[in-house]
Order: C-alpha cells, then sequence, then structure tokens
C-alpha cells in the first residue's frame, strides 16, 4: 500500500536578490520549502558558491595556499582563477588587510583592489570588510562607490555600523549583508532597522554569523533553520532574505585545519582533514539554509557542487 | 500520541480496588499519563485494555539496541524534527562495511581501523560505533570472518544477509551479542522474523520503496516487534532525504507506526567514493538516519562527521562545558601570562584556539559558570568577583608562575577592581573582548612588560 505522505505546506517564501550586472547575474534565493524539500516545493536557485580571494594570507597553513601559489599575492589574478579554473559561481574578496589591528591598509587601497577584481571577472562580487565598526564603515564606502554600476553585495553589516554601510549599498545600488551575532531577534532587528532607511527589502542578504565544525556550528544551524520557518511558515517578511555563511575564513581558522601530523598524529593527513572540515561546515550549513557559500578551498569546493547536485 | 487520563481512565476497570497502591482508577489513570506509574501495576487491566495503551503510550518513534554493555548503541526515540524544538536524542550510528569477500589483509587493515580510530573532544571519546558485515556467498565464509570481528571488537555488529539460512549461521556465533539482523524483505520477512524472535536481537527492514518497507513493517509491528530498523531502499541522497523527511514526520505528526522506528542508510551504496560517501553521511547525520554505514573509516574525514554529530545532537537547552582548572596552551612558564574565563565550551574552544594560534605560551584558567559565556555568566553571578577568586586560589596557579597578573574578558572589566581586592596582592588586567583580538594583545603584553595599560 502506498505511504501517504504529509505534505507541509509553506505559505512563504524565500526572497530571490539578483547579484551582478549584464551577462554575470546570479540569482539566490526564492525557494517555497526548506533546504532540498523538492518533494514538497520548489527551490529555483540552488545554493551559490562564493570563492574567496583574500587581499593578505598572513598565517595559512601550506595545505591552504597551495592551489593559489601562483596568484596568491595578485586578488585581480586570484579571482580570475576562481572564475575560469575552478568556475566559481561568485567571488568572496575578503578585505583582512583593512583591520586597524593588523596591517591597517586604507580604503583608498581596497577601493582599488576591488576595482581590479571587477575588472578581472564578469560573475558577481562579494566585499566583505575586516568587521572592524569603523573601518568598515570607511572601506565599504569607498568600495562600493568605485564598484558603482556592477550590483555587487557589501557588508558585514552591524547593528553599530549598518547606516553608514546600507547608505553606502543603497547610493550606489548595490546589495546589503546584515550581520547578526548569532541572534534571531537581532537578525530580524537589523533588517528591518535596514529597510527603515529606505533600502530595499530585496536588497538585503543575511549573514548570521558562522560557527565552524566544532566551533559553535550548532548555534548558527539552528538560528538559520528558525529563520527559514519563519519565512516559509509565518510569512515573515523580515527574515526571508537570502543566507549567506561566511564559512571559509571560520573554517581555515581552526586547529583542526592548521596542524599538522606532528602535532596531532591520531588525526589522519592534514590536507584532506581540513578540507573535509570545510566541506562539512559548509553541507551542514546548506541544510539549515544556507544560499550563498563563502568557501576557500578547490576539492572542500568540488565536494559541496557533487552533493549540491546530488540533492537538486 | 499521548493519552490524556481521561482517556485512559476509559479503559481501565473503573473499580476503584486500589489493588495498583493509587485509591482511585482515576488518580491511577492520571499517575499513568504523567508517567509516573507504570500500567503493569493494576492486576485486573484486561489484555485488550493493556495492549492498546502500551500501544498509545509508545514513542512515536521507537528505539532499538544494538551491542552489550558499554558497546551498545541506541538509535531512535527521536520526538522532534528540529532541534530546537526540544534536541535530537540518539546520535546517527556510524558503522563501517566489512564484505566476506574481501581479502584477508583489507579485513585487517579496516578491522584496525574501527579499534584504533578515536578522537577525544571536551573529556569524550569519539569513535565509529558499529561494524556491519556482508555475506556474499556462503554461510560458512560468513560466520568465519563474524567470528574473526566479534573476537576483533567490542562494537555492535550488523548481519548483511537477505538469506535466512547463511544469516542463521552469523547468529549462531554472535547472536549473544545483540546483532542487528539486516535485512527482513517482502519475499523473506517470515523467516526473518523467527531468527529475531529466537535470538533477541533487533531487525532491520529492506523495502524496495518507502511504500514496501512500511508494507513490511507493518506486518512486524502487528506480530508484536518492537525493535525494528527501517531502509526505505533509496540509493540516491535526493531519495533518501525524501525519506527520511517523510517517514520522521508521519512518525510524529500522524503516528504512523509502520515508520515509526530508526533508519538506517547505506552511504557506501550510494557512492564509491569515499569522500562523497562522507558528504552523504555528513547530510543525513543532520537529516535524521540512525545509523550511515560506510565503505572506509579514514582518521582525517571521520573526525569532521564525528563532531559534526556532536554539534547536531548537542542539547540546545543546555549548554556544553569543559572542566573547571588549568589548561596549559603553547607550553606555558613561570612567566606566561594567565588568562581566566568561563567554562562555557564555546568561550574555551575559541579563546585556546585563538591562544594558540598566536604561538605565545599561556596558562588559561576556566572557572566553572555552569556552561554559561562570560557576559551572561557575570549577569548571573557565575562568573564574579566572589566565586573567580576562591576557584583561582584553589586552582595553584600561584604556584606556576612567578608574576602576579590575571587577565580578565574586556566583558567584565568592571568587575577588576573588586578582583583585586579579593585576590590580595595581585593586580588585575583587562584584556580584549573578544577572542579573536586575543593574539594581538598576547603579542604587545606580557605580565612582565611595561604595557599594561597599552590595551584595555
Amino acid at each position: 500500500m502506498p505511504v501517504e505522505t504529509v505534505k507541509e505546506t509553506y505559505t512563504g517564501k524565500v526572497r530571490e536578490v539578483v547579484l551582478g550586472s549584464g551577462e554575470g547575474e546570479v540569482k539566490v534565493g526564492g525557494q517555497t520549502t526548506m533546504p532540498f524539500y523538492t518533494f514538497e516545493g520548489d527551490m529555483p536557485n540552488k545554493p551559490k558558491i562564493a570563492m574567496e580571494v583574500y587581499d593578505e594570507t598572513e598565517e595559512w597553513s601550506d595545505w591552504a595556499k597551495e592551489p593559489f601559489a601562483d596568484v596568491i599575492d595578485d586578488p585581480p589574478s586570484w579571482a580570475k582563477k576562481c572564475q575560469d579554473t575552478y568556475k566559481t559561481d561568485m567571488v568572496t574578496l575578503q578585505l583582512r588587510s583593512t583591520d586597524p589591528n593588523g596591517s591597517n591598509t586604507s580604503a583608498d587601497d581596497a577601493a582599488e583592489t576591488t576595482k581590479k577584481v571587477l575588472d578581472a571577472i564578469d560573475i558577481p562580487l562579494i566585499v566583505m570588510g575586516s568587521g572592524n565598526i569603523e573601518k568598515d564603515q570607511e572601506v565599504l564606502k569607498k568600495v562600493a562607490e568605485v564598484a558603482h554600476g556592477k550590483n555587487i553585495a557589501i557588508g558585514p553589516a552591524q547593528e553599530d555600523n549598518y547606516k553608514a554601510i546600507a547608505a553606502a549599498a543603497m547610493a550606489y545600488n548595490h546589495k546589503v549583508i546584515a550581520q547578526s551575532p548569532v541572534d534571531i531577534n537581532i537578525a530580524k532587528q537589523l533588517n528591518i532597522l535596514i529597510t527603515q532607511l529606505g533600502v530595499s527589502a530585496d536588497n538585503i542578504i543575511m549573514d548570521p554569523t558562522t560557527g565552524a565544525l566544532g566551533y559553535g556550528l550548532e548555534y548558527t544551524y539552528t538560528i538559520m533553520e528558525r529563520l527559514r520557518l519563519a519565512a516559509l511558515q509565518q510569512n515573515d517578511d523580515m527574515t526571508n532574505m537570502p543566507i549567506i555563511c561566511d564559512l571559509g575564513l571560520e573554517t581555515w581558522k581552526t586547529k583542526e585545519a592548521k596542524v599538522g601530523v606532528d602535532e596531532e598524529p591520531t588525526w589522519g593527513d592534514p590536507k584532506t582533514r581540513a578540507i573535509t572540515w570545510e566541506a562539512v561546515t559548509a553541507n551542514s550549513l546548506m541544510m539549515a539554509g544556507a544560499d550563498i557559500l563563502v568557501m576557500r578551498h578547490p576539492e572542500a569546493i568540488k565536494l559541496v557542487r557533487n552533493i549540491i547536485d546530488s540533492l537538486s | 500520541m499521548a493519552l490524556s487520563g481521561l482517556d485512559i481512565y476509559k479503559k481501565l476497570p473503573k473499580t476503584n480496588c486500589g489493588d495498583c497502591g493509587v485509591p482511585t482508577c482515576l488518580a491511577f489513570a492520571m499517575k499513568l499519563a504523567q508517567g509516573q506509574a507504570e500500567l503493569d501495576t493494576c492486576p485486573h487491566v484486561s489484555e485488550e485494555a493493556k495492549s492498546e495503551l502500551m500501544e498509545s503510550s509508545a514513542p512515536p518513534i521507537r528505539s532499538a539496541s544494538i551491542g552489550l554493555g558499554e558497546h551498545a548503541v541506541k538509535i531512535g526515540e527521536e520526538t522532534v524534527m528540529y532541534r530546537h524544538e526540544k534536541r535530537f536524542e540518539n546520535q546517527t550510528a556510524l558503522a563501517l562495511l566489512l564484505s566476506d569477500d574481501m581479502d584477508d589483509d583489507e579485513i585487517n587493515k579496516k578491522l584496525e581501523n574501527i579499534t584504533k580510530i578515536e578522537f577525544e573532544r571536551i573529556g569524550l571519546m569519539l569513535s565509529a560505533d558499529l561494524v556491519a558485515i556482508r555475506a556474499t556467498s556462503d554461510a560458512a565464509k560468513f560466520s568465519a570472518l563474524v567470528e574473526k570481528v566479534s573476537k576483533a571488537t567490542e562494537k555492535g555488529i550488523i548481519l548483511v544477509s537477505e538469506d535466512p539460512a547463511i544469516m542463521q549461521a552469523g547468529l549462531k556465533v554472535v547472536a549473544d551479542k545483540k546483532p542487528l539482523i539486516y535485512a527482513a524483505t517482502i519475499d523473506n520477512w517470515e523467516k526473518m522474523a523467527e531468527l529475531a524472535k529466537a535470538n533477541n536481537c533487533p531487525l532491520a527492514i529492506k523495502g524496495a520503496n518507502l511504500d514496501e518497507a512500511a508494507d513490511v513493517s507493518a506486518k512486524l509491528t502487528d506480530a508484536g516487534y518492537k525493535e525494528l530498523v527501517i531502509d526505505s531502499g533509496a540509493r540516491d541522497i535526493k531519495g533518501i532525504l525524501a525519506d527520511q523527511v517523510n517517514s520522521r514526520r508521519l512518525a510524529l505528526k500522524k503516528t504512523f507506526r509502520p515508520l515509526g522506528y530508526p533508519t538506517i542508510v547505506f552511504a557506501n551504496e550510494v557512492s564509491d567514493d569515499v569522500a562523497m560517501q562522507n558528504m552523504v553521511a555528513s547530510t543525513l547525520i543532520a537529516k535524521y538516519a540512525g545509523i550511515v554505514v560506510l565503505s572506509e573509516l579514514d582518521a582525517a574525514t571521520l573526525y569532521p562527521l564525528m563532531v559534526e554529530r556532536m554539534n547536531i545532537f548537542t542539547d540546545p537547552q543546555r549548554p556544553m562545558t569543559v572542566e573547571e582548572g588549568i589548561y596549559e596552551v603553547n607550553n606555558p612558564t613561570a612567566e606566561s601570562p594567565v588568562l581566566v574565563t568561563t567554562n562555557f565550551s564555546l568561550t574555551y574552544f575559541i579563546l585556546s584556539s585563538e591562544v594558540e594560534g598566536s604561538r605565545v605560551p599561556t596558562w588559561i584558567c576556566i572557572h566553572d559558570s555552569e556552561g554559561l559565556s562570560v557576559l551572561t555568566a557575570w549577569a548571573a553571578g557565575k562568573f564574579v568577583p566572589e566565586n573567580i577568586a576562591p576557584f583561582l586560589k584553589k586552582s595553584g596557579i600561584a604556584d606556576k608562575v612567578n608574576h602576579k597578573k590575571l587577565v580578565i574578558p574586556g566583558y567584565v572589566a568592571q568587575i577588576s577592581g573588586e578582583l583585586e581586592d579579593e585576590m590580595g596582592d595581585w593586580s588585575v588586567v583587562v584584556g580584549p573582548r573578544e577572542a579573536g583580538d586575543v593574539p594581538q594583545f598576547l603579542k604587545t603584553w606580557s605580565p612582565a612588560g611595561e604595557k599594561e595599560e597599552s590595551k584595555v
């Protein structure tokens, strides 16, 4: 006898957001069901990979640098390699060097790098500041300006600096990445505040703050599930933006992705371990609702791509 | 779903005889509804009422146990679709597949992996849980391998054969270790059920699809079998995900008994590629599998899966904690800085990982704050001078260092004065708020250095 399955009826829908311009446009979100529940809803756009490009790679492990050895000091070539060789859906430029507690490079330098990266690729660009409240306002404003017309995403816009960053995004027609500290209420509140500034809700992408595998993954996972359920089941139009997970950075700074066999002889091959650490982090977050996965290693990305294709 | 006291009362004898130890049948029914009494204590309840009541009070997804003693693995008994609703109860068991057509070298290597690969994380030992043994030809070959495995490891065993005669041969060797019998199918279920009953072992069902699995399960459920495990037969990840979600939903929302059992998935049959199997396992740890079978165990790929499992199955209402005490990072000496923070496992993990990355030798004193993070613990009075100072004095940190400087998290800067008063001749330095800024702090500040005020 056929089993009569219970279909969940979702009243809401994740907003569809378009990134990039011209031929290089990419859509994210738009689904009417929980991740890959295609037996009861639509998932018009698969989760997208936004491969990382750094303006600084201090203290990276050898196996993290390996695939990019030829381009690691040149962000535009690096971005081009991600596009042409690794076929990434988008590129995320991580402006780590702007951190005032680090190299403290200028906003003008960041804008220059952004411009060159944009010139090197046709696919959409995401630009992430260092996370420093004050500096990011200055940096992302300049970045938004030079990227005018390219429809990029800039962030993270946090509770304490969202005004300047959202205003910059709005002024130059970009998307804004609203980052909340693993807190569903703040996530929603921040979306409300940003829309009150005049930014369309269709121009917001949510960043719930990513905990890597073993470092708070379960908190991010559950906040994302709850955000997505609020969007789909309660039709909450202030939690229904696509979700981005900035996981490359978080994964690769863990001990498990960095230490060699000499330090942890029972943990297996360090390169395989690090790649799997990133792939499993990405996969878990994808099952909780991630629409954009910011990732680092081509082999981890390959694994995640395969599972995305098999699940779709 | 759970019956109310009144629903139960209707099925009781209503004689108020008091033989159960409770004065009235209604009061007894109320206690039953609250799980404070056992139906067996009523000597007069009819057999019919008993089976009805037992059935309706049974959990919507039953449990199954495989193996014995400390290596016994319990799966099932899940009550929610999403972990924030309550918690996921019994973590996905990971099994390694052995087959009786493998050569000795391969088998020995795999057996070594299953016994040797383990990881310690916050005081817990993580390792694969089960060995699945597949019969490919005859009973003798199969039982020889079963015997070999059972001697090599105490871990629970899954016997894999659809031939009842071969299954019987395997059971002869390990029935007393409570292996999982895999599998009863539409064709052999009566014979497999007999074996499960005679040997008191849990029984897995394999359907050609979810409908067929539910059919076989309904027959076995009606025959009184309770420890069942379901394989819906799907061998593509998309189909498996749909079956996992639909089974759990039917069991939880509709109390659909035939699918109210834990599940088993053969990731090794989804893909030959070991890395892909790992991704399949990762998906199904998050999405409801009771057991996932893999063809290889490799420390580098198993560790991430184990940690994912630990994360997903953590009780969201109860934070993970680490033990109170002094933790050494990067081989600290008498000159090294002393940091103090709370025992919320995430606080500890992130701080120790940052300190480790800085390569600065450091003592980290972890104070038992009942698993709360710094600011919350301070607000709740669990991370305040009155309890931090006694802990530090008792910890013996003073004997390990030749200075008297203590670094506290920036979020509790306000306690520094009072903590200094409590700590006698120690001075308290306010460190950064965020763990991410600690490496920078440690590079610019040291207990001997003059730059004490440089980074507040």
